[in-house]
């Protein structure tokens, strides 16, 4: 029994989330670098926090695993993206969070990124889009206004 | 004719100015599906009739890519033929080549030249990205525009001069503005091209009716229906210099298709108008391309 207590300990301690200091910096859900869309069609059309839940770690996993991206993640705090990403996205789709990270700009200094990184983010994002069956022509509006990020995102 | 390597010289400076200070690495692909269009009949990147201001290829502008073509348009008195290929520099340049062949069959032997006489043309061209962004500036209406030139050389010198065709050769100068509406799943382009090609270049440059250049324009719209596939419309004018025959505007409806990242298929219904005195040119075209 203690034995079984201990081991369930373990387990819950290894799933323990755990993300790495940052330097500081202002919070602002304008640091999300687009605005939210208005009403909740879109919130609707990603099946809520759930669905959206689901697109960012079925993107994240992919980028881990894709030959073209994977080197840019490694040394890299996996779980705050998981979380900044899920607020970033519930916040454009308006989904009534507000956005906790750094901007689109600092928050990929140094990174290195070139648009044909971004081109395989799109892509395994549109992957984990069609998991969730998010309709073509929403998946597309969300990219339009992650699209523009380009620019603050590439060469920095 | 010593613009025309001054003119490839300057793109190509251009180009180098153009790219970034900072060395990136150098890589292949990187182009999201279908943003860098099908090939052209003409040979550059666009629609199957317009040409688009999209780069051929599948690179970014760390990279270089390319695409070769083959398309095959089926009407009822002719077919005409297009293969050729396109080099894309760092998403700024295109170097483009394609060959027609514009077969007459039995109309040929109708028009005194022979059953299956065959006009052919070689299109030489060079496109230039000026300024936007095609796919990712998404937060402003300003789309991707690119100016290009088309050197065209067509084959038959003597049956051209005798329908009124004053040249041979011609060149061909567009501009060209193309937008993708990704939050709407729209891609549009518009471009307007000074040319004396009678029937593309086909039946030679200026005639009896009309010797200059004169604008014409194409336009393209179509929608991403998933993301590799596009559906759509196409229409281009065409200049009437000959008076032997009446030549009108060609329109199209397409499907292209992304069956892989390096391979697409575009189906489309096609109308010329009358081509040669032949009236009602409407047929199908297939065209495959790969593209890396």
């Amino acid at each position: 029994m203690i034995a079984f207590i201990l081991a369930a300990a373990l387990a819950a301690q290894t799933i323990v989330i755990r993300e790495e200091p940052v330097a500081p910096y202002v919070q602002a859900d304008a640091n999300a670098g687009a605005s939210p869309f208005k009403g909740d069609g879109m919130w609707r059309a990603f099946h809520g926090s759930d669905g959206v839940a689901r697109i960012v770690d079925g993107t994240v996993d992919r980028l881990l695993v894709d030959k073209r991206v994977a080197d840019i993640f490694k040394s890299h705090d996996i779980e705050r993206l998981r979380r900044t990403l899920n607020e970033q996205l519930c916040y454009i789709l308006n989904g009534g969070c507000s956005y906790t990270g750094r901007t689109m700009q600092s928050s990929h200094k140094d990174m290195g990124i070139q648009t044909a990184d971004l081109g395989a983010l799109v892509e395994d994002m549109q992957a984990a889009m069609r998991d969730e069956h998010v309709e073509f022509a929403a998946q597309n509006r969300l990219l339009a206004k992650l699209a523009a990020m380009k620019r603050d995102v590439v060469g920095q | 004719m010593t613009s025309r390597p001054l003119l490839f010289g300057t793109m190509l400076l251009l180009a180098a100015l153009a790219s970034p200070a900072v060395a990136n690495d150098r890589r292949d692909g990187g182009k999201l599906l279908l943003t860098g269009g099908v090939s052209s009949i003409d040979g550059a990147a666009g629609g199957g009739l317009a040409s688009w201001a999209s780069i051929a290829g599948n690179e970014t502008e760390d990279g270089i890519g390319g695409s070769v073509h083959v398309t095959y348009l089926a009407l009822p008195d002719f077919d005409l033929t297009s293969v050729g290929g396109a080099i894309g520099i760092n998403d700024r340049v295109e170097i483009s080549y394609a060959h027609q062949i514009f077969d007459t069959r039995s109309a040929g032997f109708a028009l005194g030249l022979g059953r299956g006489f065959t006009f052919n043309q070689d299109v030489f061209g060079a496109k230039l990205r000026l300024i936007g962004d095609v796919v990712w500036d998404q937060d402003t209406l300003l789309p991707q525009i690119a100016i290009g030139v088309q050197h065209k050389r067509a084959d038959r010198r003597a049956v051209i001069r005798a329908v009124g065709g004053r040249e041979s050769a011609g060149t061909d100068f567009y501009l060209s503005a193309t937008k993708l509406l990704l939050a709407r799943s729209l891609v549009l382009d518009a471009t307007v091209r000074l040319t004396k090609a009678n029937q593309f270049g086909l039946l030679g440059f200026g005639g009896d009716k009309q010797a200059d250049r004169t604008a014409q324009v194409e336009g393209s719209a179509g929608m991403l229906v998933t993301r590799s596939l596009l559906v759509g419309a196409e229409y281009r004018t065409k200049p009437d210099n000959l008076g032997f025959a009446r030549e009108s505007d060609a329109y199209d409806l397409f499907a292209a298709w992304s069956v892989t990242r390096h391979v697409a298929i575009t189906a489309a219904y096609t109308d010329l108008g009358p081509v040669a005195t032949f009236e009602k040119q409407r047929g199908g075209l297939l065209s495959l391309q790969g593209s890396f």
